[in-house]
């Protein structure tokens, strides 16, 4: 009994700690390409690295976490080639490189979109970005008053260590403005995996939740967001998180310091080749499409 | 512990190896005593380590901020007292179905089976004991919680009471197992003494049997009681972990966040040596203090009950 226990604590402390660090250094590399940045990107990362070497023994990736900020100071103080960040880089920290000079070059790699998802017999079917945000705050507490069933609203959400738990915060019930500091509820049910959110939800009439696009399973209802009333209601999708009209959606970038050359040109054209997209979408991320890019 | 006699007489039998076999018998003596002290020395080291990475949490978040009601760590907010309460209704719930139900269980396989059903009782109670908490924590989820939401009209079946039955079911095995000992310990002579004077084999049970070992019973009410305290994988699954401060009696069918669950959530991924951490830490500190208690209480009511019998053999 107890060592079961332990065992499902170790293996728990050990995924954890996999989302910070991790290094794949084949036998007979030349070239050297270090990686380093955002949490939200160190699985896809990593599990591109680990496609990318078995094709290209040659090459020798090290892949890890720490932050998007992490990876850009990284790149900006020249200790990685390659920085993940789950968002764009910010003016001072652009400033910072061209005093070092370089010049930050932007990829977009793979988008995230998170969706909203209610049980399937729920009425409801959209709702604007403010009544998302109003619910999550504790503002609004029954389905009625967002036009559906005399019903108390259930709210659901990953536990605060999660990147979507901080993202959801920011853009939803923050509404995306800096100076908003609303909450969550403090009886907003915080579920430790994904699984937990999507079976509460199928079972339960009165739940709301969100999770990334890609691990939505086609069984339950998700709600098409719109940015304000008045505004279009949109349902997440591949082409709708790419032709950027869902609002719950980011972009996922890699930076490197001025132009690509070499090993890490082939790296980053290598990734935003279909084949390497195609992990994205098993990762629960949304591919980009090929004409996107610049 | 130690024991001359044997050293000599296995020295008369064996002369000429007998100084290498005391060497034998010495080191393993150290050895069992060594293992013997290595349970204090590592509570002590755990508590120390405990201590260590906790006690800043009271420097660094004012005491006021630390007994908040508002648990939201990525914001600064460490109000530990809704994950108290939370652990401490989900516990009391699982006392209020484990106490009655182990005590039944363990009254009708010590007095009432016949032999061969408590043949087939007591090694299945303890099979139960053995059903690792995340597969209870699975049936949870899927069949308890629901089923809750429907027959209370809930607006969810994550709650605490969805909690304390799950604990409930994990308390129980060590309850009934314990408390069945002590009443298999009750003297024959104090049941027959009871139904020679006309009692009835309910009043003997209730009247004579379970008094005589209500020590025992009650250190298996007070470790189910520790066992419940400390179980974190069923609870965080069934619990819906929000951190509710659970002090009317609607929080039992509200969902809560327990201490043990906000660790395990909580732990792998916050920055060591932040705030956070040694909160978490603190968290862990009273926690240990809690368990502490329990189990200093039920060793006390063991000491007590031998103490008195060794008065009325004497």
């Amino acid at each position: 009994m107890r060592t079961v226990r332990a065992l499902v604590l170790i293996s728990l402390v050990l995924t954890g700690c996999g989302a910070g660090s991790a290094s794949i250094t084949p036998v007979g590399a030349t070239e050297y390409i270090e990686n380093r940045g955002s949490d939200t990107l160190v699985n896809l990362a990593l599990a591109w690295a680990e496609q990318y070497q078995q094709e290209h023994p040659e090459v020798r990736l090290s892949v890890s976490g720490g932050g998007s900020g992490v990876g850009l100071t990284a790149l900006i103080n020249g200790t990685v080639d390659i920085a993940n960040a789950s968002r764009q880089i910010k003016p001072e920290e652009a400033q910072q490189a061209q005093a070092e000079g370089l010049q930050p070059t932007e990829f977009v790699v793979a988008r995230d979109a998170i969706a909203v998802i209610v049980h399937p017999q729920n009425p409801v079917a959209q709702l604007t970005l403010q009544q998302l945000s109003d619910i999550y705050s504790g503002q609004i507490s029954n389905w009625s008053e967002v036009g559906g069933e005399d019903r108390p609203i259930v709210r659901l959400s990953r536990e605060t260590n999660s990147g979507t738990h901080v993202y959801f915060l920011e853009t939803v019930v923050r509404l995306g403005l800096k100076d908003n500091h609303t909450l969550f509820s403090t009886d907003t049910l915080l579920l430790p995996s994904s699984e937990g959110i999507v079976n509460e939800v199928r079972q339960n009439p009165n739940a709301i939740g969100y999770d990334g696009l890609g691990y939505v399973p086609p069984d339950l209802k998700t709600i098409a967001v719109a940015h304000g009333p008045g505004e279009a209601y949109v349902l997440p999708s591949a082409a709708t998180v790419n032709d950027l009209t869902y609002p719950v959606a980011r972009d996922l970038y890699m930076y490197t310091a001025g132009q690509p050359t070499g090993a890490i040109k082939a790296y980053l054209d290598w990734i935003l080749s279909p084949e390497a997209q195609l992990v994205v979408g098993r990762l629960g991320f949304v591919p980009v499409a090929r004409g996107a890019q610049p | 512990m130690k024991d001359p006699d044997g050293k000599s007489t296995l020295g008369d039998r064996a002369p000429e190896a007998g100084r290498r076999f005391n060497w034998g018998e010495a080191i393993i003596t150290r050895l069992i005593q060594l293992s013997g002290y290595s349970a204090i020395v590592f509570v002590g080291l755990i508590f120390l380590f405990l201590v260590r990475q906790g006690a800043p949490a009271l420097f660094e978040t004012p005491l006021a901020e630390l007994f908040g009601t508002r648990w939201y760590p990525i914001e600064g907010y460490f109000g530990v007292l809704p994950l108290l309460t939370g652990s401490l209704i989900v516990t009391v719930g699982a006392m209020a179905i484990a106490v009655p139900l182990g005590i039944g269980t363990a009254m009708f396989i010590s007095e009432i089976a016949p032999r061969w059903v408590r043949e087939i009782l007591k090694p299945l109670v303890e099979l139960l004991g053995g059903l690792p908490s995340v597969v209870l924590g699975f049936l949870g989820i899927l069949v308890l919680s629901p089923y809750l939401r429907l027959f209370l009209d809930l607006p969810t079946g994550l709650t605490a009471l969805a909690g304390s039955i799950l604990l409930g079911g994990i308390a129980l095995p060590t309850i009934v197992s314990i408390a069945e000992d002590a009443l298999d310990a009750v003297p024959r002579a104090y049941r027959d003494a009871a139904l020679a004077v006309g009692a009835t084999p309910w009043q003997t049970m209730w009247g004579v049997t379970l008094p005589a070992a209500r020590s025992g019973v009650l250190t298996a009410v007070l470790l189910g009681m520790g066992r419940a305290v400390g179980e974190t994988m069923a609870v965080m699954m069934v619990t819906g972990n929000a951190p509710v401060l659970a002090v009317r009696l609607s929080s039992i069918v509200s969902p809560v966040r327990t201490m043990t669950a906000t660790i395990a959530a909580e732990m792998g991924e916050v920055a060591s040596g932040s705030p956070h951490y040694h909160v978490l830490f603190f968290i862990g500190m009273l926690l240990f203090v809690i368990s502490l208690v329990v189990n200093v209480i039920a060793s006390a009511v063991v000491f007590r009950q031998r103490s008195r019998s060794e008065r009325i053999l004497s």
